[in-house]
């Protein structure tokens, strides 16, 4: 009975949500005139907004939100296929080295000021560099097709140290301006959202979340391991290629304008598996309404809590997310009797 | 996208008694460097339950692998309804032969009826059709009583029981077991192996990998004993389990004698009292 609801009751939260956050920051718009600016800008009655807060409204918040909803969606989504393809809960592209991986090619662009495909430069780089990383973190943490959790974890730090090292010799060799930008990009911030930045991203966000809810019942398929789904006619290694492309698709997406946000991939289907259960048909399109929802949730907190600084959003998430990856690797811990 | 863009395959008409569906042919396979079968010919035919037997290490597995086209010949061939194993796609194979993996494993906490259900992928049929396939397959395997149990919650005997109605409820017309009685209790042990016998008479081709010789010589019509990678014998079970064979094929002393009300064939490992 609640699995029903849960799908209308994410986007009904989100219609909530929306016009509350785009109301709410340092220069305040009582929510039934942000209501009224929608409605007259999508030409069915209402009024604008006076010229700085139709402004504010529509050149600092809308991006952002947007922006939130998109990398959130991205983030949630991309978790719950990675922990489908990997058959392993603890699969999260932070947590074992995706993001990072997406990062190098992020920096790598703004080190180098490189602009060859104008604002699609960056998600362009973080996917070829994420699409690598996945595909190595993949080959190297699979053997006899099953995933270790041991040697996930492990094949993560590896993979995380060697990213930050590339990351860490791009800023070496970067100019002051450019390594000002990328620090702040590291921290994970909504805060320089624009529309272009929007555009930017919406291409591989859009075919990411696109593509994810077709594979959903093979993936469930593949929770049998892959001899069992094979059996039951899944091409399993077409689907793994296809679910890892779109698995970078969506990190490079969500890494490219935001810098690494932590365990939103990992909390989000958690959340969702203890509520809905394992199925991936109502899994990974609510792991990208969750996660969008999530992530709003976070920059709007991020912007307000402190205000008129504010918290970088990655800190933000980490700060929630690691708590309970330390819970949920004590659980899995627990349920397979120690790590051996 | 995947019914838009691909041909639906459709599922095949019932075999006739007799009809050979699954038919190694001088088959070798490598794993590694290690050749586990080298030269095996063997035919499962519909309406007949097959027992593969042997000592560990005999190539039993790998047999049931190279018939479920999992493993691939290194040299021979395997042919499946008449076609070479590797011609059919995964979706065809799957609605062809259905395969119990010698361990049941999953990776998220799915209900016992949801596993149950995954058997029903290959098929495109009415929803009505699937939940009596599904229902069907859970009754006979016991395992209706804990239906909206998670998977992860069960004991070993019963993941397995669950793992068989998986496969049961794709009614594919070749089933291959590995081991289906190993984590089983006598009861079950039973019941799985009257099960087996049932699909055979109801025409399917069932082989089975077992153990148990005396559950061999009890259920199957036809046993194949393997030995390291060769099939030594194969024939009703009668004919094949000798006292002497035996000894030598498992390297330890074994009786063979009837049951002293049913004459059935019973086999122990020759104890000094």
């Amino acid at each position: 009975m609640t699995r029903r609801l849960i799908a209308p009751g994410l986007l009904l939260a989100l219609l909530v949500l929306i016009p509350v956050a785009a109301g709410l920051g340092a220069y305040p718009i009582p929510t039934p005139g942000v209501l009224a600016s929608v409605l007259h800008r999508a030409g069915l009655g209402g009024d604008a907004l006076s010229r700085v807060p139709e402004s504010v409204l529509w050149d600092v918040r809308f991006p952002r939100i947007v922006l939130a909803l998109l990398v959130g969606a991205c983030l949630g989504c991309a978790g719950a296929l990675m922990q489908g393809v990997f058959g392993n809960p603890l699969a999260e592209p932070g947590v074992i080295g995706v993001s990072s991986g997406a990062a190098v090619g992020a920096v790598g662009a703004l080190a180098f000021g490189l602009d060859a495909l104008g604002t699609w430069t960056v998600p362009a780089l973080a996917f070829v560099t994420g699409l690598g990383t996945v595909l190595l973190v993949y080959a190297l943490s699979r053997s006899g097709g099953r995933t270790e959790v041991v040697t996930l974890i492990l094949t993560g730090i590896a993979v995380n140290a060697f990213a930050g090292a590339l990351i860490g010799l791009f800023l070496f060799f970067a100019d002051t301006a450019a390594v000002n930008q990328i620090t702040f990009w590291q921290l994970g911030s909504l805060s320089q959202a624009t529309w272009p930045k929007v555009l930017a991203v919406l291409p591989c966000a859009a075919l990411g979340l696109t593509l994810a809810p077709l594979h959903a019942r093979r993936l469930d398929l593949l929770a049998l391991g892959e001899g069992p789904a094979r059996h039951l006619g899944v091409d399993v290694e077409r689907l793994r290629i296809v679910l890892i492309l779109v698995v970078a698709l969506l990190t490079a997406a969500a890494v490219s304008v935001s810098g690494i946000i932590g365990f939103v991939g990992l909390v989000v289907p958690h959340l969702l598996r203890m509520t809905a259960g394992p199925g991936h048909r109502l899994l990974v399109p609510g792991s990208a309404l969750l996660g969008a929802l999530v992530l709003l949730a976070a920059d709007l907190a991020a912007r307000t809590l402190a205000a008129p600084a504010e918290l970088p959003l990655g800190v933000l998430t980490a700060l929630l997310g690691s708590p309970f990856f330390f819970w949920l690797l004590r659980r899995t811990r627990r349920g397979q009797g120690g790590w051996a | 996208m995947r019914l838009a863009l691909r041909r639906t395959p459709a599922a095949p008409a019932r075999p006739a008694t007799g009809d050979v569906l699954a038919e190694a042919e001088d088959l070798r396979v490598r794993l590694g460097t290690r050749e586990v079968l080298r030269g095996v010919s063997l035919t499962a035919r519909a309406g007949e339950m097959l027992a593969l037997v042997g000592p560990n290490g005999a190539g039993k597995s790998s047999l049931l692998g190279a018939l479920a086209a999992d493993l691939a010949p290194s040299g021979g061939t395997v042919r499946l309804h008449g076609r070479p194993a590797a011609e059919w796609t995964a979706h065809e194979l799957a609605l062809r032969r259905a395969v119990l993996p010698q361990s049941a494993a999953l990776a998220f906490p799915f209900a016992v009826e949801d596993v149950v259900r995954m058997g029903r992928a290959p098929h495109t049929c009415a929803p009505a059709e699937d939940d009596a396939a599904v229902a069907r397959a859970m009754a006979a395997t016991e395992v209706d009583g804990f239906a909206a149990r998670p998977f992860s919650a069960l004991s070993g005997g019963e993941r397995a029981r669950v793992a068989l109605a998986r496969v049961l409820a794709q009614q594919a017309p070749l089933l291959l077991l590995d081991e289906p009685t190993a984590a089983l209790d006598l009861r079950h042990q039973e019941l799985v192996l009257r099960l087996c016998r049932e699909r055979a008479r109801a025409g399917d081709a069932v082989v089975v990998v077992l153990h148990d010789l005396g559950l061999a010589a009890a259920h199957a019509h036809r046993v194949a004993l393997l030995r390291a990678g060769r099939v030594v014998a194969d024939g009703p079970p009668a004919d094949v389990f000798s006292a002497e064979l035996l000894s030598r094929v498992y390297d330890q002393p074994v009786e063979v004698f009837p049951h002293p009300r049913t004459g059935a064939v019973l086999v122990t490992p020759r104890r000094e009292p």
